[in-house]
C-alpha cells in the first residue's frame, strides 16, 4: 500500500508545481499556454546540469532557472511587444519541444543519480504515515509549501492583492499608480520558475535519464488543473492527487483483473476537469470573481 | 529598448531557424549525382527516443556505410501518423528519392495514398500489411525474442509473477506476449504474466508508473512494449530484473537489464535498395497476404539480442540454445496444442500457426492473466 500511495505522490507532483505556477501566472492576468514547453526546459536543463556537476541539488536550480528563461521569453514577446498571448504560448510550447530536443541530444542515452530522500527525524519512523509524508525529497517538500505560500500570498498580503488587482482590471490597477507589466512579468516567471521544476521532477525523481518530450502532455493537464481548482490553490492539491491517483488506480485495477474498462479510468480527470468548468461557468454568469477579469488580455500602456 | 529587444529576438529566431533547418534534414549531397540513389526515410520521432526510431537510424547509418556516395539519404523526423504525413511522404517522392522508407505503422495509409499517386517511386512500408506493385511491406519478427524472454524470465522469477507492459492491445504487441507465455510455460507451468495497457507508445512517467505498480503487486522480472528506458529504470532502483525494448539499454539498468531484443533494419534496407539499383525491386511474393514481403527474425538477423547479464550461467546457456533453435526453426513458437486462457483450443496438436493466425491473434494463451480491453 506505501509503494502504491507514494507512487501516486511522485506522479502527481510535476502537475502541483506546474499546475501551480500557471495559477498565479493566470491571477496576474497572464494565461500561458506553453507550461508544457517550459516544463520540458526545465527537464533537460535539470538534466543536463547534474550530468555536467554531478550533484543531483544543482539539477533543481538549473530546472529553476531554464523554465524561467523560457517564461522570459513569453514574456517579452505578450507583455512588451503585445502579442496575443494564446498564439504565443502555443509557439512557446513547440519552441521550447523542439529547442530541448536540440538541447538535450548530446544527453540521450546517459544516466544521472536521483536526488535524494529527506528523511524528517523521528516523524519518518512512524508507520504509513512517515513512510508517505516525511520521507520525501527536497522538491516534493518545497512543493507543499509553494502551495500553503501562495494562498497565504494571494489572500492575505499586500503585493497578492495587488496581483489580483491587476489580473482582474489592469487599467485600473495602472491608473491608482501599479506597475502593471512588472507584475506580469513577475508572475509570468514564477510561472515559468514553477513549471522548469515541475519538469526537472520527472528527470530528478520519476525515470532518470532524458529523452525528447519526456513530459508527454502534462504541461497541458496543468493548465486545466489551473481550471479544474477553479483558480484556488488548495484545490489543486486535490486535483493532481485525482489526476495521479486515477491513473495508478487504473493500472492496479488492470494488474488485479478489476472488471472496469481502464479506459473509462483514463477519462475520468477529463471528465472531472469538464465538470468543474460547467459548474464554474454556471456561477460564472452570477459570481464573476472567479476567472480572473483580464485573463489573455494585453495591456495597452496608453500613457 | 524596444529597438534592441526587437533586434536581439530577431537575432535569435534567426540562428534557431538555421539550426532546426540543419537539424531536420540531413542531405549529403555526392559528386556524381546522375548515379546516386536518392533514398528517403520518414521517422516517427527523433533518433533520440533511444528506442523504435534510434533502430531505425542505426539501420539507416549501415546502408550510408554500405554504400556510400552511391546513395543520398534524406530523413525527416517527428512525423505524426495522419494528414501531415501524407504531405511529408508526397514531398520526398517530389523531390525525386526513388525509394521511400516509412517507418511506423500509422503510416500505412499516408504510404498507400502517396504511392499510388507516384507509380514510378518504391516505398516501403514498416510494419503495416497492405501492398501495392510499388508499396512493399517489411517487419520483424519481434516475437521470436518474446520467446527467449519468456524462457529467461520462467528460470529467473522467484515470485513466479511477471509484469508485462503493453502499449495498445493490437495483435502485434498481443502476439509478443503470447510468445512471451510460450516460452514462460516451457520452462516453469507455476509462473504468470500480469499485463498492463499504458495506452501510449510512449510516456516515460506513465511506464515508470506502471512498472511501479508491478513491482508493488509482487512481479520481478518485467519486460515492456513501450518505447522508453523508464521501466528498465525503475527495475534498476528496485532490484527486479527486465529486458530492453527495440535497442540495447544496458546503459539505463546495467544491474537489471537481462537482455534486450535489438531491431536490425540494416540488411532488410540494405537488401531492398541493393535491389533497386539493379532493377530487381519488386513486392515480393508472398502467397500469404500477412507474411509481408520482409519479415525477418533471428534466421534473418534482423533480430539480434543484446549481450546476455545479469543471470546464473545455465540460464544464459539455455537463452542460446532456444535462440539456436529458433534460428534454424528446429524450435517452432506457435505449435499446437496451443489453448486460450479461457481453455478454448486454439490450434490442435500436431499443426502450426501461420502468419495469418499470428496477425489475428485477439485472445491470451495459457500462462497470461485476465483478459484484453476492448
Amino acid at each position: 500500500m506505501d509503494a502504491l500511495i507514494l507512487t501516486i505522490i511522485a506522479t502527481s507532483i510535476p502537475l502541483l508545481l506546474a499546475a501551480s505556477g500557471e495559477l498565479i501566472a493566470e491571477k496576474s492576468g497572464v494565461l500561458n499556454l506553453g507550461v508544457e514547453g517550459m516544463m520540458l526546459s526545465g527537464a533537460v536543463g535539470a538534466f543536463g546540469a547534474v550530468l555536467w556537476l554531478g550533484n543531483p541539488y544543482f539539477g533543481i536550480i538549473a530546472g529553476a532557472i531554464s523554465g524561467i528563461l523560457m517564461a522570459s521569453v513569453f514574456s517579452i514577446f505578450t507583455i512588451n511587444f503585445m502579442t496575443n498571448q494564446v498564439a504565443t504560448g502555443l509557439g512557446l510550447t513547440i519552441f521550447a519541444t523542439g529547442f530541448s530536443g536540440l538541447a538535450g541530444a548530446p544527453l540521450v542515452g546517459k544516466t544521472i543519480p536521483s536526488l535524494p530522500k529527506i528523511e524528517v527525524y523521528l516523524l519518518s519512523d512512524i508507520p504509513l504515515i512517515g513512510n508517505i509524508f516525511f520521507k520525501q525529497d527536497l522538491i516534493a517538500y518545497i512543493s507543499i509549501l509553494l502551495i500553503i505560500l501562495i494562498t497565504f500570498f494571494l489572500n492575505s498580503s499586500k503585493p497578492g492583492i495587488v496581483l489580483r488587482a491587476v489580473g482582474d482590471n489592469h487599467n485600473n490597477a495602472h491608473s491608482i499608480g501599479y506597475p502593471v507589466k512588472k507584475i506580469r512579468w513577475l508572475a509570468t516567471c514564477f510561472g515559468g520558475m514553477c513549471a522548469g521544476l515541475g519538469g526537472a521532477y520527472i528527470p530528478l525523481l520519476l525515470t532518470p535519464h532524458w529523452s525528447e518530450g519526456m513530459t508527454s502532455g502534462r504541461g497541458w493537464i496543468a493548465i486545466a488543473l489551473v481550471v479544474f481548482a477553479s483558480w484556488i490553490p488548495w484545490r489543486i492539491i486535490v486535483g493532481a492527487f485525482l489526476f495521479g491517483g486515477i491513473t495508478i488506480a487504473q493500472f492496479v485495477g488492470q494488474a488485479r483483473g478489476w472488471p472496469i474498462p481502464s479506459q473509462i479510468l483514463s477519462m475520468m480527470p477529463y471528465i472531472a476537469t469538464i465538470i468543474a468548468l460547467t459548474i464554474i461557468s454556471g456561477r460564472f454568469s452570477k459570481n464573476k470573481s472567479v476567472v480572473p477579469e483580464s485573463l489573455g488580455k494585453p495591456f495597452v500602456d496608453v500613457a | 529598448m524596444k529597438k534592441i529587444l526587437i533586434l536581439i529576438s530577431i537575432i535569435i529566431i534567426g540562428i534557431l531557424a538555421y539550426l532546426f533547418n540543419e537539424n531536420k534534414t540531413e542531405t549529403k549531397i555526392s559528386k556524381d549525382i546522375s548515379t546516386s540513389t536518392k533514398v528517403g526515410f520518414v521517422y516517427l520521432t527523433t533518433p533520440g527516443d533511444h528506442g523504435w526510431t534510434y533502430a531505425h537510424e542505426l539501420g539507416k547509418q549501415k546502408v550510408k556505410n554500405h554504400f556510400g556516395k552511391k546513395i543520398i539519404t534524406t530523413i525527416v523526423e517527428n512525423v505524426p501518423e495522419g494528414p501531415d504525413a501524407i504531405r511529408v511522404i508526397r514531398e520526398l517522392a517530389q523531390q525525386g528519392n526513388e525509394i521511400i522508407f516509412t517507418t511506423s505503422f500509422g503510416y500505412m495509409e499516408p504510404t498507400l495514398k502517396v504511392a499510388k499517386e507516384f507509380p514510378n517511386v518504391k516505398f516501403e512500408h514498416m510494419t503495416g500489411y497492405k501492398r501495392t506493385p510499388n508499396l512493399a511491406t517489411g517487419n520483424i519478427r519481434f516475437y521470436e525474442g518474446r520467446y527467449v524472454q519468456g524462457v529467461v524470465a520462467g528460470l529467473m522469477t522467484k515470485t513466479n509473477k511477471i509484469g508485462y507492459i503493453g502499449a495498445y492491445p493490437i495483435s502485434e504487441v498481443i502476439m509478443g506476449i503470447n510468445a512471451f507465455a510460450q516460452g514462460l510455460k516451457s520452462v516453469n507451468d507455476k509462473a504468470s504474466i500480469s499485463v498492463i495497457w499504458a495506452n501510449t507508445w510512449y510516456d516515460p512517467v506513465k511506464e515508470a508508473d506502471a512498472a511501479k505498480v508491478h513491482i508493488a503487486e509482487g512481479a520481478d522480472i518485467l519486460a515492456q512494449h513501450t518505447d522508453s528506458p523508464a521501466m528498465l529504470q525503475i527495475a534498476e532502483q528496485n532490484g527486479v530484473f527486465g529486458f530492453g525494448q527495440s535497442t540495447d539499454m544496458s546503459a539505463f539498468a546495467p544491474k537489471s537489464q537481462l537482455f534486450a531484443s535489438v531491431n536490425n533494419w540494416g540488411p532488410y534496407y540494405i537488401e531492398k535498395i541493393e535491389a533497386l539499383r539493379n532493377g530487381k525491386w519488386n513486392t515480393g511474393e508472398a502467397p500469404d497476404h500477412w507474411a509481408g514481403n520482409k519479415w525477418g527474425g533471428f534466421s534473418t538477423e534482423m533480430l539480434e539480442l543484446s549481450e546476455f547479464k545479469n543471470m546464473p550461467e545455465d540460464v544464459i546457456k539455455k537463452a542460446e540454445e532456444v535462440m539456436n533453435e529458433i534460428k534454424s526453426g528446429k524450435l517452432k513458437i506457435f505449435a499446437g496444442p496451443l489453448i486460450d486462457n479461457n481453455g478454448k483450443e486454439i490450434l490442435p496438436a500436431g499443426k502450426e500457426m501461420d502468419d495469418g493466425g499470428l496477425w489475428g491473434m485477439n485472445y491470451y494463451l495459457q500462462g497470461v492473466d485476465g483478459k484484453i480491453p476492448g
